[in-house]
């Protein structure tokens, strides 16, 4: 399934920083595992990955350092900082409360289609 | 063996694809880095799913994206460094060139010709008893005009960039030369003073190109304000060695230049330097654009030791607190200067780097004036009790309101940054909201003040 470019904008942040959350990382991990975690759903252009790192850092939602990695190569890693934290906690919030409400709004069409089926049925 | 070519060939189709980012000047050497580490990780696991080197590459390479919209994003994300190679970039074409460098001399010998204006034309000579009072209220109008003209037609503003650039000029050149100010009063030094100041924003308005519009362009504004200063001072420095070599050489072989350099090579000459500094910065190279950081970092540490010394000495020896009017005023003047060197640190400043000993320094820096600034404010608060109101007590409190206010805002936002809590653009941000602030103020001190104060 393609996600349209908004969705894809929208919450490719939260992706990230929820990400990071789980410790420090680099961006062709976080790359796989967003893919790993969509089930191959969710496929970026990787190279749109860096700049988005980038601007999080700028805004100071992320701090970077560089380190070479196992493979001898240098490699920059990402953590969350505090800033970045509570960004994530409330990006999270504002998600949950917009799933929430999808779910809630597509219940309510499912039922009201279900009736409407039985009704032509009938 | 049989893989040997193919490892060979792989390593030149790598430098090969970084080369062509690198073209890119929005891409640094460490983003380059970034991108090619991830570039062979994938490589590296299509290589052992079993893929040839060739496939990986060319599959990994397209998941990347295609490089110049990656590029693209990178120029969004990273506008600082596009700024540095923004102009006379390879890909600009010769004819175009041409005609951008005909359009500055024309309008370098049109800011050198208006000084010379009221004197050719018998308004207002140079001898004149009154030329003094004349010059110097419309020192700002001469060139600066001329310069905001250049942007105008560059970013092609059109219209609404021409009708702007005029009404403010008409209205700010009336206001100077129509209002009765005694001579060599306060309120006509004051107005002398922040005059230029409301004309260089008229300057910046052009400048950015969208009508002070986007912050970025906002910050590219302050940064060309300080290498602007910088190319002035330079040309204006091998100015004064051609011109007493000159005069020195003339004077050698029997002729007195001296009249002819007063009354018209150094007008004409200074006039002309804004407009060509201004087209310089515009187009510069590499040369100079690693001053502004060098500059920041020689004065920064120095201008702190400086103001801790004299905070520490005017709090010890008592002596805070009743300062005479040319204390305050040197007072004022080194705040200024500070702030100037604030901006400048700022916007010189790489918003990726990580917070160093010398944003602490700056911190102390801005500290420091603060604490200055509110000693300030209590000596002119004391003497607005004991002198009554004047145009200079009122103008000099309003200054230093105003720096209290943006101190405390670069103060609280550097605070944060070195402690990890915000990131470098909070305070950039901060930065460029102030500015239309210091030049309100200069509208309120040159239109206002001398009503106020009946001209005095």
């Amino acid at each position: 399934m393609n996600l349209s470019k908004d969705l894809m904008a929208a919450s490719s942040t939260p992706l990230v920083l929820g990400i990071l959350a789980d410790g420090e990382s680099y961006g062709y991990d976080i790359a796989k595992r967003v893919e790993q975690l969509s089930g191959g759903a969710l496929n970026w252009t990787d190279g749109m990955l860096y700049p988005l790192l980038h601007r999080l850092e700028q805004q100071g939602l992320l701090a970077a350092r560089w380190r070479v990695a196992d493979s001898g190569r240098k490699r920059k890693y990402y953590a969350l900082t505090e800033q970045g934290m509570n960004s994530l906690r409330e990006q999270r919030h504002q998600w949950q409360l917009i799933t929430q409400t999808l779910n809630r709004v597509w219940d309510d069409a499912q039922q009201v289609q279900g009736v409407d089926g039985h009704g032509q049925f009938a | 063996m049989a893989n040997s070519p193919e490892h060979f060939d792989l390593e030149h189709q790598l430098e090969g694809w970084r080369t062509y980012l690198q073209q890119h000047r929005a891409i640094s050497v460490a983003d380059a880095d970034e991108l090619e580490d991830h570039l062979r990780a994938e490589i590296e696991r299509l290589q052992r799913a079993g893929l040839s080197a060739d496939e990986a590459f060319l599959i990994a390479s397209k998941r990347l994206g295609k490089l110049d919209h990656v590029a693209a994003e990178y120029a969004e994300v990273h506008s600082r460094r596009l700024w540095q190679h923004l102009v006379l970039s390879p890909a600009s074409t010769q004819p175009w060139w041409r005609w951008d460098l005909l359009l500055v001399l024309a309008l370098a010998i049109a800011a050198a010709m208006a000084i010379k204006l009221p004197d050719l034309l018998g308004w207002m000579p140079f001898d004149d008893y009154r030329a003094d009072l004349f010059y110097s209220r419309n020192m700002a109008f001469f060139a600066l005009p001329f310069v905001a003209a250049y942007f105008v037609s560059k970013h092609q503003l059109g219209r609404q960039g021409w009708l702007f650039l005029l009404a403010s000029s008409v209205v700010l050149v009336s206001v100077a030369n129509a209002y009765p100010y005694a001579d060599y009063g306060d309120t006509f030094t004051l107005t002398i003073i922040h005059l230029p100041i409301v004309m260089w924003f008229v300057v910046g308005v052009c400048y950015s190109g969208d009508f002070w519009q986007s912050q970025r362009r906002r910050m590219d504004f302050i940064r060309f304000s300080g290498e602007f200063a910088i190319y002035f001072v330079l040309i204006a420095l091998g100015g004064m060695v051609l011109v007493a070599l000159t005069i020195a050489l003339f004077s050698f072989i029997g002729f007195d230049l001296e009249h002819l350099v007063i009354s018209w090579i150094i007008p004409c000459g200074a006039m002309g330097a804004l407009v060509v500094a201004a087209y310089l910065v515009e187009s510069k190279q590499s040369i100079l654009e690693s001053m502004a950081p060098v500059l920041t970092r020689v004065f920064t540490p120095l201008f702190t030791v400086v103001l801790v010394t004299l905070l520490l000495t005017m709090l010890i020896s008592g002596q805070s607190f009743d300062l005479d009017r040319e204390v305050l005023i040197g007072l004022d003047l080194l705040l200024v200067v500070v702030l100037g060197l604030l901006l400048y640190g700022v916007s010189s400043r790489d918003p990726e780097q990580p917070v160093g000993i010398f944003d602490q320094l700056q911190w102390l820096l801005v500290s420091a004036a603060l604490l200055l600034d509110v000693l300030a404010l209590v000596a002119i608060s004391e003497r607005l009790f004991a002198y009554g109101f004047s145009a200079n007590r009122v103008a000099a409190l309003g200054e230093n309101l105003i720096l209290l206010f943006s101190l405390s805002g670069y103060a609280w936002y550097y605070w944060r940054f070195i402690r990890n809590q915000q990131g470098f653009a909070a305070l950039e941000r901060w930065q460029t909201a102030m500015i239309p602030l210091y030049v309100g103020w200069a509208l309120v001190v040159v239109v206002v003040l001398p009503l106020l104060f009946r001209f005095s």
